[in-house]
């Protein structure tokens, strides 16, 4: 045992040791779960990462590592990075959690963010996006623009925000078109852009002309494109380089003000451990430009969903709404509570098939 | 004319200088890689291959290296004692993470028990767990003919599925808000798979690899199934007339290879991986390969090929973070190793012969 604390404390004074070096300059690690030419996920959390350099410029030092691996790999990424003297580490993929946690024990000085998460601790926060409400516009403009009455729906891991996604989608397509339907494929992938693919494909043979996932890469909507007269949204990222093509609307994730005042926060000795789910409101979820292929009134109805939800008059989960099995879950008027949210495992009333287990 | 002419006998000079000429030539033109992204060759190559060993943070990253190595030289170990014999277990991926499964199904059965012998029954699943799922490819070899490649490359993806439908259903872990993955083993001090001493990075799976390694090289010296392993591969015919039962060397090699690669398993979801979860394998079956091929089927080459592997590993991902380089461009760096191998391995079947053009 006192072999250790030896060893721990060893780690601790080298830990320190290089960080007093590196004292003029904060320096700020990401690890990143695909490559950060993505075009989605990752890209946009690289662009966080460029927006800190930008805005700090001299103060800061980033570092970042892609495409790690989730579980031990990712563990050795981190402590090399609080090893090299970071002061602060955003880790960017759920499956990131628990080697996050086991590095910030062995770090107390070290500030660490986990996105996407459930897990905190002294020095190890977390943070979201509420890429529902996002969802919920999205919706929206699926289910105006189905004419097949079939939307399909690429999830990736079946984790309660990509649950949250369907759920929010479905919600809004049924509003709007009570005949939709959704079919859903699952790839147990972030990024995998022949799996993708070919998911896209399977749905788009079955009849969906609206193509939505939950991925990080763009070849759902290249498959669209291929197939012709078949849509699709940005997820993620804007994903402009289809504006002309199937992609009509987007999902952005914007990470920058948040990278920014959480590096500030570390330089002014203010940071705390907190756990952050924003959504349009702040900015951290934007909606991308709506294109003309969506007609003007469907525009303008989205456009004013987005808006009544950031200026909290509605929120996407309001009751009435029963859960997929018939139970009540929301009575009328009935907002849902963070909790359930956070935890959502369930599907609501009208979706087909089961949430893998 | 530069001419290639076979040899009569495989060169040994060859084969030995090999590996290394590859890692030589994969540095050179590696080198002239990162060059051309901008970046100071000779300080990638020394932050790749010197900084885990010597530099400033090596104590952290030896242990790492033992860590990475571990899985790869077990692995690789039984797979080579096949690939001497011609059988191609190709799906070690699948039987390492059925391995995994069974040993963390034993773990979670029993949870929160606290026992002695725990461990040991989960080291017998794991074990139990990689030889059944190299008996399907055997046995439908065995009677039905069919090509081990295939069957066991395939079943590697069906042993992804079964995985994710563990990490979501069976072995979720009910504390878990509805995330999937499993408890985490590293919390379980019965079935933690905890280093041996602090800070070493040598766990039961290395201690297991280093086993195998001496066990292997004594079984292909010293013992006759060595040799009719040997044997089966380099003469097909002879072995038969000399008694051989190719089927029975079939069942044995697979069953070697996913068992090992089973403990392997066991051994990282029990302790540097410790959760049962979707994507808990890395493709460490398929690396072994590589390493196999890079240490000439040989145990010592295995040994020495893996940690070789390892570094190349930790080294790459020190530079990434450093020097900002790609991720592609270390797996590019990975990747040339086993190509200038095989490159170089030409020269041990065939010298080049400068041959005049000739008059006719």
């Amino acid at each position: 045992m006192k072999f250790i604390n030896l060893l721990a404390s060893a780690v601790l004074a080298l830990g320190t040791a290089s960080a007093a070096v590196a004292e003029d300059k904060t320096k700020v690690g990401f690890v990143y779960v695909g490559p950060v030419g993505d075009g989605g996920w990752t890209y946009e959390h690289d662009q966080g990462r460029l927006a800190v350099e930008e805005h700090f410029g001299d103060k800061v030092e980033t570092v970042y590592q892609e495409s790690v691996p989730e579980g031990p790999d990712a563990e050795r990424v981190i402590t090399q990075m609080a090893l090299q003297g970071a002061d602060l580490i955003f880790t960017t993929s759920f499956g990131y959690m628990d080697p996050t946690l086991n590095v910030a024990g062995k770090f107390p000085d070290v500030k660490f963010e986990h996105a996407t998460g459930y897990k905190t601790s002294d020095n190890m926060a977390n943070y979201s996006a509420r890429f529902y409400e996002g969802r919920a516009v999205q919706g929206h403009i699926s289910g105006k623009m189905t004419k097949s009455n079939i939307i399909g729906y690429i999830g990736s891991i079946p984790i309660p925000e990509v649950i949250r996604g369907i759920n929010a989608a479905y919600i809004h397509a049924k509003k709007v078109n009570p005949d939709v339907q959704f079919k859903i494929v699952w790839v147990f992938e972030w990024f995998d852009p022949a799996k993708e693919a070919d998911a896209a494909k399977a749905l788009i043979d079955q009849g969906a002309d609206v193509i939505l996932q939950h991925t990080d890469s763009t070849a759902p909507l290249a498959a669209a494109e291929e197939a012709g007269d078949v849509i699709g949204f940005g997820q993620a990222s804007d994903m402009a380089e289809y504006i002309d093509g199937p992609r009509v609307s987007s999902i952005i994730d914007n990470w920058a003000p948040y990278y920014i005042a959480r590096t500030q926060a570390v330089m002014d000795g203010t940071w705390e451990s907190v756990a952050t789910w924003d959504g349009i409101a702040p900015g951290m979820v934007e909606i991308g430009e709506i294109t003309d292929k969506v007609p003007a009134d469907v525009k303008a109805e989205a456009l004013a969903l987005k808006e009544s939800i950031a200026a909290g008059d509605y929120h996407p989960f309001t009751g009435p709404l029963k859960k997929q099995d018939g139970s009540d879950w929301l009575a009328e008027g009935e907002v849902a509570d963070d909790g359930t949210l956070l935890g959502m495992n369930f599907y609501v009333e009208g979706l087909d098939g089961d949430i893998p287990q | 004319m530069l001419r290639l002419e076979k040899r009569a006998q495989p060169s040994k000079q060859w084969a030995a200088l090999a590996p290394v000429l590859a890692v030589l030539i994969t540095m050179v033109v590696g080198g002239g890689l990162f060059a051309l992204l901008g970046k100071n060759p000779f300080e990638v190559i020394r932050t790749i291959f010197w900084d885990p060993l010597f530099g400033e943070f090596a104590f952290y990253y030896r242990p790492q290296l033992l860590i990475k190595a571990g899985p790869l030289i077990l692995i690789a170990i039984g797979l080579s004692l096949g690939f001497r014999a011609g059988i191609w277990n190709i799906g070690a991926e699948g039987q390492y993470i059925i391995g995994a499964l069974c040993g963390a199904g034993v773990a979670l059965t029993f949870y929160p028990l606290d026992a002695w012998f725990l461990f040991p029954m989960m080291i017998l699943a794991g074990a139990l767990g990689g030889w059944a799922w190299a008996m399907i490819p055997a046995l439908l070899k065995v009677r039905f003919g069919t090509n081990e490649i295939l069957v066991s490359l395939m079943l590697v993806y069906v042993a992804e599925k079964l995985l994710a439908a563990m990490a979501l259903g069976p072995m979720r872990n009910p504390e878990g808000h509805g995330f999937p993955g499993s408890r985490n083993l590293q919390q379980y001090e019965s079935a933690h798979n905890a280093e041996l001493f602090t800070g070493s990075g040598l766990h039961w799976g290395g201690i297991t690899a280093l086993l195998a390694v001496i066990c292997a090289y004594i079984l292909l010296n010293r013992h006759i199934l060595g040799f009719n392993i040997r044997l089966l591969g380099q003469a097909p015919r002879a072995a038969r007339f000399a008694g051989v039962n190719p089927n029975r060397l079939t069942v044995f090699c697979l069953g070697i290879s996913g068992a090992l690669a089973g403990l392997a398993g066991m051994y990282e979801i029990s302790g540097p991986s410790g959760q049962v979860s979707i994507d808990f394998n890395v493709g460490y079956g398929f690396t072994a390969i590589i390493v196999a091929f890079l240490g000439r089927l040989h145990p010592v080459g295995i040994l020495l090929a893996g940690l070789l592997m390892a570094l190349t590993y930790i080294g790459g991902e020190i530079a990434q973070s450093n020097m900002n380089l790609p991720a592609a461009a270390i797996q590019m760096f990975q990747g040339m190793m086993l190509f200038f191998l095989l490159a170089v391995d030409l020269m041990a079947n065939y010298r080049l012969r400068l041959t005049r053009a000739e008059v006719s």
